[in-house]
């Protein structure tokens, strides 16, 4: 199974099957939901910041594997992070799921495993669902910030 | 497993019609295509046929007083009469689209946009393909007409009563699908356009996943429109199908304006061409319309009766081969005389997804997602499922595939 193992690492398949940084978060700062229109499948992301750090991450939603441990892997990367880290380590990630970026492993953690994706098209936008969630879910909290909501 | 005496056709002898399922792959891999459902392959002499009209006659259609021009056109028309045949519906109203959606599109705004107004009420079902509703939401939303949903029962089949106590006065257009594309499930639509009728609404058969897989007489369903697409049945992309009443196109403005649709057109204002062409404005698909013809005239030699005959045993292998997989759960009625060769199905514990993209290593397509059919998804509380959709060239042999690959993803993934 040359092409499955490829695709589906045994750190996928275990963040599949544990998922970390699952679930919502009471008084998020940000919260947004996002769906995929090929499969459906859903992602809410939460986003709890403090001192411009995201000091707590949850997602929630159900999807493939692929989705489902894109989102763990993410909340692991991106916890403790300042904001515009995150965005920069959003956008590496989706420059290497483009085929654009080579994976730096120290910023990515697990989610490199996830660069074998990237060969499979249909299956990008599983795995950029929750990440691209987070960008959305930081212009959304700085908008609101910025208005004084 | 299997029932062989009331086999009439041969799935496996037919196959070599068809050269995607006989040229050798460069994987290697055996290909068990399950997904006719959401295109049928092609058989050679469809091929050919495109292929000789582009090598031999390709000139435009209609007006040209050259020989090749005339023969361009007798192709092009002998599709029309095929097709026709094969539903058993006047050719003159008979009309060309580009698919079963521009079909329905061709009826919601020709007829819709002008003849619906404030408080008119649109029927369709929970189970219709988004071709078959988004067209009536665009359009109510012009004309402030409502569009209502008749509800699906939990085994699968449309609430026939709900049906009847949700067609009233306002009713004006009553939209079904005869074959949903998701469950399976064969909608009596004669019993439904007779309801409609006596009510004073008009009727659109959604014929897409019926035309291709059964008998289909369009005068005994009496729709005044009735929809499908070519490449679901034999023939090429590209081509679509509008069988409708001879008086309604004739009552009808057009769709679409330009070429070939006119009889005269001055610069105060146009007139119409005779049905059908009155709705095919601009160069039709020519080449896509002989294929067709010629994927009729294979049909009609298999048997439309053979073909269903060999579906329904296929349904049951398929139905039976599922319910040995530990997990799994069908969405969509049980009994084969109610259902096509189309099966949805869920696995606990792997996602559609998953699934197909593990089936595909063993050669095995099918296909995941919401099917177009996002109300009946919510309805019956799933995201998406994956779905094995058989055709005349369906064998048992891809039965067992699909069944020994979805136990084998089972445990790949390791769902309890």
């Amino acid at each position: 199974m040359g092409a499955l193992d490829d695709l589906y690492q045994q750190l996928i398949l275990d963040h599949y099957r544990n998922r970390r940084g699952r679930g919502r978060i009471d008084g998020a700062s940000a919260s947004v939901h996002e769906h995929n229109p090929v499969c459906g499948d859903e992602c809410f992301l939460d986003i709890l910041v403090v001192d411009g750090r995201i000091a707590e991450i949850r997602a929630d939603g159900d999807g493939c594997s692929i989705s489902q441990a894109a989102a763990s892997m993410l909340t692991e990367a991106a916890q403790g992070r300042e904001l515009d880290e995150a965005l920069d380590l959003v956008e590496h990630f989706r420059l290497m799921m483009h085929g654009e970026a080579a994976p730096d492993e120290e910023l990515l953690g697990d989610a490199i495993a996830l660069e074998g994706v990237a060969k499979y098209p249909v299956r990008v936008k599983c795995a950029l669902l929750s990440w691209l969630a987070l960008r959305d879910c930081i212009a959304d909290y700085r908008e609101t910030v910025a208005t004084g909501g | 497993m299997g029932n062989s005496a009331q086999h009439t056709l041969d799935a496996q002898a037919l196959r070599a019609e068809f050269p995607i399922l006989t040229s050798p792959r460069a994987d290697a891999r055996e290909l068990h295509y399950l997904d006719s459902a959401a295109t049928s392959q092609k058989p050679r002499r469809v091929l050919d046929a495109m292929d000789a009209y582009y090598r031999e006659t390709n000139a435009n259609v209609h007006r040209g007083v050259y020989e090749m021009a005339a023969e361009a056109t007798a192709r092009f028309e002998a599709g029309r009469d095929a097709v026709a045949r094969l539903v058993n519906h006047p050719r003159e109203a008979t009309v060309f689209t580009k698919n079963a959606t521009e079909a329905i599109n061709l009826v919601a705004w020709a007829w819709g946009a002008r003849e619906l107004g404030e408080g008119d009420e649109v029927l369709v079902t929970l189970m219709e393909h988004h071709s078959n509703i988004v067209p009536w939401q665009i359009v109510a939303g012009i004309t402030g007409a409502t569009v209502r949903f008749c509800p699906v029962t939990p085994g699968g089949d449309l609430d026939l009563d709900a049906m009847r106590d949700m067609i009233g006065p306002r009713t004006r257009m009553v939209a079904v699908v005869h074959v949903s594309n998701t469950l399976g499930t064969i909608n009596p639509v004669e019993e439904i356009v007779a309801m409609a009728h006596a009510a004073g609404a008009l009727t659109m058969v959604d014929a897409t996943q019926s035309v291709p897989h059964m008998p289909v007489d369009a005068a005994a369903i009496g729709s005044d429109f009735l929809a499908f697409t070519g490449h679901k049945m034999c023939g090429p992309t590209g081509i679509g199908v509008l069988a409708a009443a001879p008086e309604r196109l004739e009552a009808m403005e057009p769709f679409l304006g330009g070429g070939e649709m006119i009889s005269d057109v001055t610069t105060e204002g146009s007139s119409w061409n005779e049905i059908p062409w009155k709705f095919e404005a601009g160069t039709p698909p020519i080449a896509e319309a002989v294929g067709l013809g010629a994927a009729v005239e294979f049909l009609e030699q298999v048997g439309m009766e053979n073909i269903r005959a060999h579906e329904m045993e296929v349904a049951r292998q398929m139905l039976d081969a599922l319910d040995e997989v530990p997990g799994l759960t069908v969405h969509g009625p049980g009994d084969i005389g109610r259902r096509g060769a189309s099966v949805s199905f869920t696995l606990d514990g792997v996602h559609p997804h998953d699934i197909g993209q593990f089936l595909d290593t063993r050669g095995v397509c099918v296909r995941a997602g919401h099917h177009c059919t996002k109300p009946l998804m919510r309805h019956i509380g799933v995201q998406s499922t994956a779905r094995a959709s058989a055709y005349l060239y369906t064998t048992e042999d891809d039965i067992l595939a699909l069944r020994d690959a979805l136990v084998a993803c089972r445990d790949w993934f390791g769902a309890a």
